[in-house]
């Protein structure tokens, strides 16, 4: 049961409900199991609920270490050893 | 799309290829499971295997929940729909799965039972709204990430006094899941089934967090590695598990940071515990009867209980007799070992539930991976050397 | 046609609340009304106003083409098009990827007991829409009404003449390797404006059906290209299902890139959402077309010249294949197999 997607949260709506967009895509969806979501957020969407959030910073530091594996991989044009 | 095309890139990709290469012994194999049906569903979708060094072998192991429902449960929502006139809600992938006689929940719908595909539990909780004089019936099964849902629409169905609306639970639990996996007799045994690291799944792991897992590193001494979901967190994940392997270390890594954290998610785990509770034994198809690896609903729920308000015997199934699917489970053998793979098995003609959810190994390897079985003569040049 | 009315003293019929009712299919008056004052009015040619129950047409030399196609999609307006503009595009397509010029159309209906006249009107205005602007006549048709409850509101017929130019041989048996595979444009928008509106799944989404015919795309490609070995529109099952079709039929292997496969990011974001694979997801406007290896770059600019075939593009090649596989390097730089569509793609959860 894992087909879940990250979806940004374009609005807030009553009842713990949001609607979420994903390029353009949207959908009413629930916020009952996460707390704190604000529009902007990037949540992950599973059968019609936001399981949870996306945390943007340490997505970042994740990228930049596939990143450093690529920079080897170019003789050591990436970021660090 | 954000957090997704990004994991994806293909420059990245070729970058953790080469590392794991240089990563890996020559001189011995790896074996790792993943126990998450979206992680069965991507490798095979984004080609994975290509990409690692063929000493490197990925086990799919229990993590598709249609997979491990035993067939007497869906006899039973069958049941529900035709011989007590629910309008039966269900998940989609469900609906296919083969139960006794070759039936199904789709059959029944065809023949005539008020069988209805949703998307949500919401969903389900709306058709009761819109239907107050006939009972409705949600068939609630998957891991953690789908329990959730459940508990909320049944929160919701009591907080709106609904009279018309139960689940069928079948909720089980990932850590029982791998618990089974490392009881098994072909793991205990050496030399049968062997099993150096695991690749823990990603959207159960924001619900649960990262702790159930360290039994696993701590008693059995297997290193884990929590996998974000698009294909390069598995390829990133891997690179851990060696690293851990080599190293001759056994820990809980979470390399899903930017969505999973040791405790999990509190909010979702206390509604789970608001309403359900652990059923002392559970059947998986598969791995046989486990024990505390399911849940049901608790007594301040019953009325939303079907299995309280409706009569359903639960007669145990046993699988066809020349299907694998349980032994394909636990990792011993791989879909093409099985006799009926492929000839009377097929995703159009599935004998066993590996084969009908596309997460389930024998139909992700029929669908996606079958040609390989044509190659082994002459490997397929990998896209690493290229 | 106003002495019929004259004559029997029917009332002109209500577009605004009107309904189909079982003697619009009887033959009689009010069929003949109907004809009268919808069919005819919509398609207006020779053919038609002889209100006869065939069509005659001179057939010139050469090869003739036949194909017909039912059209029971539902719902039956979405964005983008609707059944009537569907039916008309999808039979014209299938002669179309003969190399052949359609020339004639028929059309029969199937007419459910209490289906509105508005929507009917607005389909077969549809239809003669479509068909003026691909200058196609409409030269015979049928109307037949069941009983409400046994049928999805309308359903179309339409079958489609078409005559094949000298030179040009086009089948599903001539792809072979070494063979270039070149795709017209984006897929799965059909399919993805269609399941967006179903009650079940409930999105947004502003994807809009590709539906379009496809002959002058056809027609400029055969000009560049005489030799075109196969042609074919992804329908139903989408584009997996039509690469195994052709291999299936011409005994050879595909091997095809992810990368270059053109998909909109509202219908990627759809299918992620919903688990499908945009390559099983039906299209009404897209051609796949196979051609021998040194004509690959000039057909690709054919196509990319044309306003239905700007997001063309080279996706593979035909190889020796006896399993007939259909094989695809992923956009992530692994392998993976394309194999034939099982049973009907529902949406996934898992």
């Amino acid at each position: 049961m894992c087909l879940a997607v990250p979806v940004r949260v374009e609005r807030l709506l009553d009842n713990e409900m949001a609607v979420v967009e994903m390029d353009g895509l949207r959908k009413e969806i629930s916020l009952a199991l996460v707390d704190g979501v604000r529009e902007g957020d990037y949540v992950i969407l599973h059968v019609g609920y936001a399981l949870s959030r996306l945390d943007p910073e340490e997505a970042e530091r994740t990228l930049a270490l596939f990143a450093e594996f690529a920079g080897r991989l170019d003789g050591g044009g990436g970021t660090q050893p | 799309m954000k957090y997704v095309d990004e994991f994806r890139d293909a420059t990245l990709a070729r970058g953790l290829a080469q590392a794991i290469a240089a990563k890996v012994r020559c001189d011995r194999d790896y074996h790792l499971m993943e126990f998450c049906g979206g992680h069965t569903h991507a490798i095979s979708r984004h080609g994975i295997h290509d990409l690692l060094p063929p000493n490197v072998h990925l086990i799919h192991g229990p993590g598709c929940p249609v997979c491990v429902l035993p067939i007497g449960r869906i006899d039973s929502a069958i049941a529900l729909a035709q011989e007590h006139d629910v309008i039966l809600c269900s998940y989609g992938d469900v609906l296919r799965v083969p139960a006794s006689e070759r039936r199904s929940l789709l059959k029944a719908k065809a023949a005539g039972a008020d069988v209805r595909m949703v998307y949500s539990s919401l969903d389900a909780l709306r058709i009761a709204q819109e239907n107050p004089d006939r009972e409705v019936v949600f068939f609630a099964i998957g891991f953690e990430t789908t329990t959730p849902p459940t508990a909320v629409a049944i929160r919701q169905a009591k907080a709106m006094g609904l009279k018309n609306f139960t689940a069928f639970c079948n909720h089980v639990l990932t850590p029982a899941a791998i618990q089974g996996i490392l009881e098994s007799p072909e793991l205990r045994q050496v030399g049968t089934v062997r099993l150096d690291g695991i690749i823990g799944p990603s959207h159960v792991s924001t619900v649960i967090g990262s702790r159930p897992y360290e039994f696993v590193a701590e008693q059995y001494q297997m290193p884990v590695v929590i996998a974000g979901f698009e294909p390069l967190d598995v390829m990133q994940s891997i690179f851990m598990l060696i690293r851990q392997i080599n190293a001759g270390r056994a820990e809980v890594e979470n390399e899903f940071t930017r969505a999973v954290d040791r405790d999990g998610n509190l909010k979702a785990q206390a509604l789970m515990s608001e309403v359900l509770e652990l059923r002392p034994a559970y059947e998986w198809r598969g791995l046989g009867v486990l024990p505390y690896s399911a849940l049901r609903i608790n007594a301040a729920y019953a009325d939303f209980d079907a299995e309280r308000r409706f009569s359903i015997p639960y007669r145990a199934v046993a699988d066809h007799k020349g299907c694998e699917c349980g032994v394909i489970l636990r990792g011993v053998k791989k879909p093409r070992d099985c006799r009926l793979f492929g000839t009377v098995c097929t995703p159009e003609n599935p004998m066993g539930s590996c084969m009908v959810s596309s997460e389930g190994a024998c139909a992700a390897h029929y669908t996606y991976g079958r040609y390989r079985d044509y190659r082994d003569a002459a490997p397929t040049p990998k896209a690493v050397n290229d | 046609m106003d002495d019929l009315r004259k004559r029997s003293n029917l009332r002109p019929l209500d577009w605004r609340q009107g309904r189909v009712d079982m003697t619009h299919g009887s033959g009689g008056r009010a069929s003949a009304q109907l004809v009268d004052e919808l069919f005819l009015r919509a398609f207006d040619n020779d053919w038609l106003r002889a209100l006869n129950d065939q069509a005659c047409f001179l057939v010139s030399s050469g090869r003739m083409v036949a194909a017909t196609d039912s059209h029971v999609v539902s719902p039956l307006f979405f964005p983008g098009g609707d059944i009537g503009c569907l039916s008309v595009h999808g039979t014209i397509n299938d002669v179309a990827m003969a190399g052949a010029k359609p020339l004639y159309l028929t059309a029969g209906f199937i007419l459910e007991e209490g289906f509105p006249l508005r929507d009917l009107r607005r389909i077969v205005d549809s239809m003669a829409a479509a068909a003026r602007e691909a200058d196609v006549a409409v030269i015979a048709g049928d109307t037949k009404v069941v009983e409400q409850g046994k049928g999805d509101g309308v359903f179309i017929t339409t079958t489609g003449i078409g005559v094949v130019p000298e030179g040009v041989h086009i089948s599903g048996d001539r792809a072979r390797p070494g063979d270039r595979i070149l795709l017209s444009g984006t897929i799965g928008d059909h399919g993805v404006a269609i399941m967006s509106l179903r009650e079940d799944l409930r999105f947004g989404t502003t994807v809009a059906s590709d539906t379009a015919a496809l002959h002058g795309l056809v027609a400029s490609m055969v000009a560049a290209v005489p030799d075109i070995h196969c042609l074919r529109d992804p329908t139903r099952g989408g584009l997996a299902t039509t690469l195994n079709e052709i291999a299936q039929q011409s005994g050879v292997g595909m091997r095809i890139r992810e990368l270059p496969i053109p998909v909109r990011p509202q219908v990627k974001a759809a299918c992620e959402f919903l688990g499908l694979d945009p390559l099983y997801v039906a299209n009404e406007g897209k051609l796949v077309a196979i051609c021998p290896p040194v004509e690959a770059e000039r057909l690709l600019a054919a196509m990319q010249a044309h306003p239905l075939g700007v997001d063309a593009a080279i996706i593979g090649e035909v190889v020796e294949d006896s399993h007939h596989f259909v094989e695809m390097e992923t956009a992530f730089g692994g392998r993976r197999m394309v194999d034939w569509l099982t049973g009907e793609q529902l949406p996934r959860i898992c």
